[in-house]
């Protein structure tokens, strides 16, 4: 496993928000220790019994939190971003959508140097099965195993951890790094953490039109991933040119950032690409020998 | 969000960036008084304005030497598409055009600001090959295209600015004009949270001028929240009338060619959606991304907007519920298609939050509903659903 597991203290960052209160109690009955709340002018109060503080820093000194998940709206979320890296939080989770991109061209220059690992925005979170899930994701659909699971989209991965556990293959930990132009982690950070962890075994890679991650992440995968297989899939194929799909980073521009140039990348980096969305598992499957 | 070169050139003057006097003309007549009060002896330039590139080679613009030519090549456009290699063969209507007093042109260069992905930072992409389409020089001479990233603590360097001058042969002279004109560029990006600004051409004039000829900018939807004067600037003329509904219940839809209407949560999914579509045969007519948290009013309108679209043969509805919940998705599909009597066949793919719920509404709706098992059967049943009806 990488990143989480069951010693992950977590605080939630907008927890008296609706969609912060209703993730935070789905992911404490998971089983993950959600151990603190973050919601200035609130803090004193509680929430299920889990504390709320004012900062992330009282938070963390009063808990040890080593973990944030941010729910907090797009045109504060930054703040809440470098609040946690801030107060010493080793990984910053963030869920928002819709943040603007020169708010995390700042952040991400503020982090530079810091020892903090921002996940997305705008991504799922991040679940290592039957120990912590943090984020969004429906956790009934996971099962314990040793399987990578990275993704830029985030029902994209659910889809792909279903397909897994309905052929019985569990995984290991799962990544939603998120579907926006700038974000804190991306493939290729992943891949190393995979790379590094004996748990895993091999990895889906999952992709989508727009920018060169996927290219310079099938690169990676062609000089260090010798030993373990990974299955990959790019969504857009059908997508035009010049439109923006959803994501703010799913567009195609300037020719640049096509669904068949991604997956000419990674089959000439020996990625078993799945012909289709609904073969993301078997094409694992195969990959693996199984 | 786009907005038309009128509206660029008026952003960035504010920011000390040189442009020409123009001015705006919605009829025939009013190009004939823009050239009348612009003065001087000419020539002028006339050009339609609508959002897409390639409209000097399509018959947009036009050089003019007197009032009458202005009156005569206005009333030529005014009212009609325009089909340049970025409309589509259907154009786009020209409104307005703008008259624009000409200059003494030396050198044509080019001029970008935008994100690069890679590094995180917003970057100037400059080139001695300006007036032309820049995906071109990228793709034929590589070595052409100058890359100067923007540190976003400081901001951009007067060194910079004479590093890239030397490079793209501007005299001596009139880099400190280029350094002010960059600087100028990256405070409207920045002051607009813009996406994209791209000056081509950039001319130098006989005189050592250094002026925006043309002038396009994209801006961050994501920070549209926080600029009330750009959001103004949509020209609702620009854009689908469906991405337009779409919108307003803050739905992502993008119109496409096919006959398959497509709804989705989550855009990955949304996308993939309309890959297996097509990998069953047959092309999507829309990309629909309910999102998340969707109630069933929003389901309910996207499905209207799908269904009011005169091309779809058949709906493919796909959810994987996370934080989307399948009884609400259901009842909102039931809600709308009840409205709408419902003519075209329905294929329903649902997993995730609810599910059994879910479909329970659906089968207590009498409503005629494919059910599907996963992605795949789901793609294969719409597609023959289409196919026979």
């Amino acid at each position: 496993m990488i990143l989480v597991d069951k010693n992950t203290k977590v605080v939630t960052q907008g927890i008296t928000g609706a969609t912060g209160q209703f993730h935070t109690k789905a992911c404490k009955d998971y089983g993950t220790q959600m151990v603190a709340g973050v919601t200035p002018g609130k803090g004193g109060t509680d929430f299920e019994g889990i504390p709320i503080f004012d900062t992330v820093g009282e938070a963390r000194a009063k808990t040890g939190c080593n973990a944030s998940v941010i729910y907090v709206p797009p045109p504060f979320a930054a703040d809440a971003i470098m609040e946690a890296a801030d107060a010493g939080v080793e990984l910053v989770i963030c869920i928002t959508e819709g943040i603007p991109v020169l708010d995390m061209v700042k952040v991400k220059r503020f982090l530079a140097g810091k020892n903090t690992r921002l996940i997305g925005p705008n991504c799922p979170g991040v679940i290592t099965p039957e120990q912590c899930k943090i984020g969004i994701m429906p956790g009934y659909i996971h099962k314990a195993g040793k399987v990578g699971v990275v993704s830029r989209s985030g029902t994209l991965t659910y889809e792909a951890v279903h397909q897994l556990t309905q052929l019985g293959i569990g995984q290991s930990t799962c990544v939603g790094i998120g579907g926006d132009p700038v974000n804190g982690t991306g493939f290729i950070d992943v891949l190393e953490l995979y790379n590094a962890d004996p748990n895993t075994e091999a990895v889906i890679m999952i992709g989508e039109i727009g920018g060169s991650a996927e290219e310079e992440a099938a690169d990676y995968v062609k000089r260090e991933m010798k030993k373990k297989p990974v299955a990959g899939f790019i969504a857009g194929q059908t997508a035009p040119k010049g439109k923006r799909m959803g994501h703010a980073g799913a567009i195609i521009s300037g020719g640049k950032g096509t669904a068949a140039d991604k997956i000419e990348a990674m089959k000439a980096a020996g990625i078993h690409v799945s012909p289709s969305p609904a073969e993301l598992g078997s094409t694992l499957k195969a990959a693996l020998g199984k | 969000m786009n907005i038309h070169e009128f509206q660029a050139k008026q952003i960035i003057a504010k920011y000390g960036v040189t442009t020409l006097r123009n001015a705006v003309a919605t009829s025939p007549d009013e190009a004939a008084q823009a050239v009348q009060q612009l003065g001087g002896s000419g020539p002028w330039v006339v050009k339609a304005q609508i959002h897409a590139g390639g409209r000097g080679k399509a018959g947009g613009v036009k050089l003019v030497k007197s009032a009458n030519e202005a009156r005569d090549f206005a009333k030529s456009i005014l009212g009609k598409p325009l089909v340049t290699h970025q409309t589509g063969p259907q154009g786009r209507v020209v409104h307005r055009v703008i008259v624009e007093e000409g200059c003494k042109i030396a050198r044509e260069l080019y001029l970008g600001l935008t994100l690069d992905r890679a590094t995180s930072l917003v970057t100037v992409i400059a080139s001695s090959e300006g007036g032309v389409e820049i995906e071109e020089v990228a793709e034929k001479t590589p070595e052409k295209i100058l890359r100067e990233p923007i540190n976003p603590v400081v901001g951009l360097q007067a060194f910079q600015a004479r590093k890239l001058g030397k490079a793209l042969g501007i005299p001596a002279a009139s880099l400190g004009k280029l350094a002010k004109f960059l600087s100028g560029l990256y405070e409207a990006y920045l002051a607009t949270d813009a996406a994209l600004v791209e000056i081509n051409p950039l001319v130098l004039t006989e005189g050592g001028d250094l002026v925006a000829l043309d002038a396009k900018m994209g801006f961050d939807d994501n920070a549209l929240f926080r600029h009330a004067d750009v959001r103004d600037m949509r020209d609702p003329n620009e854009e689908d009338p469906r991405e337009q509904q779409a919108q307003e219940h803050d739905l992502s839809y993008i119109a496409l060619e096919g006959t398959i209407g497509c709804m989705v949560n989550g855009a990955g999914l949304a996308m993939a959606t309309m890959d297996i579509v097509k990998y069953a045969g047959a092309e999507p007519a829309n990309f629909l991304d309910v999102g998340g948290g969707a109630s069933a009013e929003k389901v309910a309108a996207a499905f209207r907007i799908i269904l009011a679209d005169p091309s779809v043969k058949a709906v493919f509805i796909n959810i994987f519920g996370g934080i989307m919940r399948c009884d609400v998705l259901a009842t909102g599909v039931v809600t709308a298609a009840k409205e709408m009597k419902l003519t075209v066949p329905v294929v329903v793919r649902m997993e995730g939050t609810n599910v059994k719920e879910g479909k329970q509404i659906l089968a207590d709706s009498g409503l005629n509903i494919i059910t599907a098992s996963d992605m795949m059967d789901g793609a294969k049943k719409v597609v023959a659903a289409s196919k026979a009806a």
